[in-house]
């Protein structure tokens, strides 16, 4: 079991408030996800459910236990961290029993779950090694595989990716989702990484200056974001924002398009935006088009690969009108 | 490294190392020939270099005299028992501050500094007079107490020091392993702070080793150090420049040869973090 409740929980540094009031409800076998820009207090919203910080108030509840002044070394959660903080004066054999060792587990026990993890993690080979003498990769399986032998109520990520080249990232990517899937353990995950979001999340809690702006399915915060951060936050490349007399057209302060969300053709259509092309990215797959609309500013479009453009072509884009997102004043979507 | 630097140069530099460093010996030098000397000969009007007649006598007296070997054994008590004492109060104390810091953490570490600006003479009288009233005057026990809190600012400050170069999240993970504080003390941070723990304990070693003013004064007889045991040879009544220089030889020559096969450790130690 595993799930985890915060109730009006508030973080303040000294005079700095971080965290200004946050409720959320993770349910037990649940991924989710803390994203949101650098800073907005995702690491320190995790350390305090894992115990690393002290609440300023509010409660914390582990499987309904109020958890909020126990020690990290009680609340049976794990962690992996970013900079991967292995034992750097233990072998691989050492760092991943070393949790064991903790709860006084008995040799065999310690010896099976070790040779186990290390064949599930592809770590059998280096069980002599220190840390030190392992690659980037190598490292993060260590710390998910001293993670793993605990049993934890909850598996707690902070930005466990960031520090992999990009290649090895989706790898991990694939291998952490596979882990979830066969633990079926709760795990939060924190990331800026709005692609490991949307591919590794049930749900996502998108932070902005400590405030939950919106906690949903991955495909809810894309299709009904629920204000104007979230709708650019999620999505790549981000959506497009149109203020003044065309948002006034559809009875909004503002709206929002997609770079998906366009016709795009290269004569006049009747009510269409008219713009110069200036950089086209070209994916192959796709292109995106950063275009100069009259009157309206830069825009994204997102193309399919085989039409091509260059600088300063002329274009006409429609958007969707099914899919134009609106906002009021305060960026509330309506 | 690969700097330029001329021929003359280099010679110069070696010469005035050379220079500095046999200074820096001279005195040690002296002793050491001098302890092998008769008492006529060391005070000679025209002062030999080396012994004319080789004598081993003075060793002998010294040891008739006032017992080496009981002074021996109260020096390594004393400056062992003092360090390893100061390392356990040490420790944590230097963990709260590395990673536990308050905003008077910063004054703390400054006013222990304080006390050793301050001239131990300052304190003789209280102390002598609560030894007295302990009974702790010419004890083991009483000298290993007065050498551990004389020393314990900079164990403290050492320690604090290289527990500052480890990074915090592998004690926060230790913390998420399971690991209550005594684990995480003696598991995770002990052994990785070892080079700075081992500079830290014979630095102090060899400080309460050589420590001089409370050793005398605090003890007569039975508590005596190496420090007392060359002091009582200071006298100025008799010939004494040969059994004086005997007895210096014997005092130093254990911290001395500790020093040498330590000494790769200890200079480590003393640069560590300044080369990372
Ligand atoms: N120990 C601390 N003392 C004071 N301020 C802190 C402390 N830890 C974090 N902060 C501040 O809290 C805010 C949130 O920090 P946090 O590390 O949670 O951000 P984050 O969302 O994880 O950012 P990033 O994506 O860059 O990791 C920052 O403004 C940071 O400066
Ligand atoms: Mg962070």
């Amino acid at each position: 079991m595993g799930s985890i409740s915060l109730k009006n929980v508030k973080k303040s540094f000294g005079e700095v408030q971080i965290i200004p009031d946050i409720s959320l409800d993770i349910k037990d076998g649940e991924f989710v996800v803390f994203v949101g820009p650098s800073g907005c207090g995702k690491s320190t919203l995790l350390r305090l459910i894992a115990g690393l910080e002290d609440t300023t108030a509010g409660t914390i509840l582990l499987d309904g236990e109020d958890m909020t002044k126990a020690p990290p070394a009680r609340r049976g959660l794990a962690m992996v961290f970013q900079s991967y903080a292995l034992y750097p004066h233990m072998t691989v054999r050492d760092n991943i029993a070393f949790p064991l060792k903790m709860a006084k587990a008995s040799k065999e026990e310690i010896d099976k779950k070790v040779e186990y993890a290390a064949r599930t993690l592809n770590l059998s080979s280096y069980l002599d090694r220190r840390p030190r003498a392992l690659s980037g990769g190598q490292r993060q399986r260590v710390a998910i595989g001293r993670a793993i032998v605990r049993e934890p109520k909850a598996f707690l990520f902070d930005e466990p990716l960031s520090n992999l080249d990009a290649a090895l990232r989706v790898n991990m990517r694939l291998e952490i989702t596979e882990l979830h899937q066969q633990l079926k353990t709760t795990m939060i995950y924190v990331t800026h990484d709005q692609v490991e979001a949307m591919t590794m999340a049930d749900r996502i809690v998108v932070l902005n200056a400590g405030n939950v702006e919106q906690f949903g399915s991955p495909l809810d915060l894309y299709k009904k974001p629920a204000n104007r951060f979230v709708a650019g936050f999620i999505g790549s490349p981000k959506m497009n924002f149109v203020d003044g007399p065309e948002a006034a057209k559809h009875n909004a302060h503002s709206i929002g398009v997609r770079p998906e969300h366009f016709k795009l053709s290269k004569t006049a259509e009747a009510g269409t935006w008219k713009g110069k092309v200036g950089v086209a990215e070209q994916l192959g797959s796709d292109t995106f088009l950063h275009v100069h609309v009259d009157g309206l500013g830069l825009m994204t479009i997102r193309t399919d690969g085989d039409q091509t453009f260059s600088h300063g072509d002329d274009v006409y884009l429609t958007p969707d009108q099914t899919r134009i997102y609106r906002f009021d004043a305060a960026g509330k979507a309506i | 490294m690969a700097r330029n630097v001329s021929v003359q140069t280099r010679i110069g530099f070696t010469i005035a190392a050379w220079a500095i460093a046999l200074l820096l010996f001279s005195p040690i030098l002296w002793v050491l020939l001098t302890a092998f000397k008769t008492e006529a000969e060391a005070i000679a009007s025209s002062p030999t270099f080396f012994p004319q007649t080789f004598t081993l006598e003075n060793f002998g007296a010294v040891q008739d005299r006032s017992d080496y070997f009981k002074h021996a054994f109260n020096s390594i008590v004393v400056s062992v028992g003092s360090t390893l004492l100061g390392l356990i109060i040490g420790i944590p104390a230097a963990w709260a501050m590395a990673f536990a810091p308050t905003k008077r953490t910063k004054d703390v570490l400054m006013w222990m500094l304080s006390t050793k600006m301050m001239p131990a003479v300052g304190v003789l009288i209280p102390i002598y007079l609560i030894f007295r009233d302990l009974r702790l005057l010419d004890t083991l026990q009483g000298l290993t107490i007065i050498m551990t809190l004389i020393n314990l600012p900079i164990i403290i400050w050492m320690l604090y020091t290289y527990f500052k170069e480890i990074p915090v999240d592998i004690l926060e993970a230790a913390r998420m392993d399971g690991a209550e504080l005594w684990n995480e003390i003696v598991h995770v941070l002990v052994p990785m702070a070892v080079p700075g723990i081992a500079s830290t304990l014979l630095l102090n070693v060899i400080l309460a080793w050589n420590e001089a003013f409370w050793t005398i004064t605090l003890t007569s007889g039975r508590a005596g150090t190496l420090t007392a045991f060359i002091s009582s040879f200071s006298s100025p009544q008799g010939l004494f420049l040969a059994k004086l220089s005997a007895a210096s030889l014997l005092a130093i020559a254990p911290i001395l040869l500790m020093g040498w096969f330590s000494q790769k450790q200890l200079v480590r130690g003393l640069t560590f973090g300044a080369v990372k």
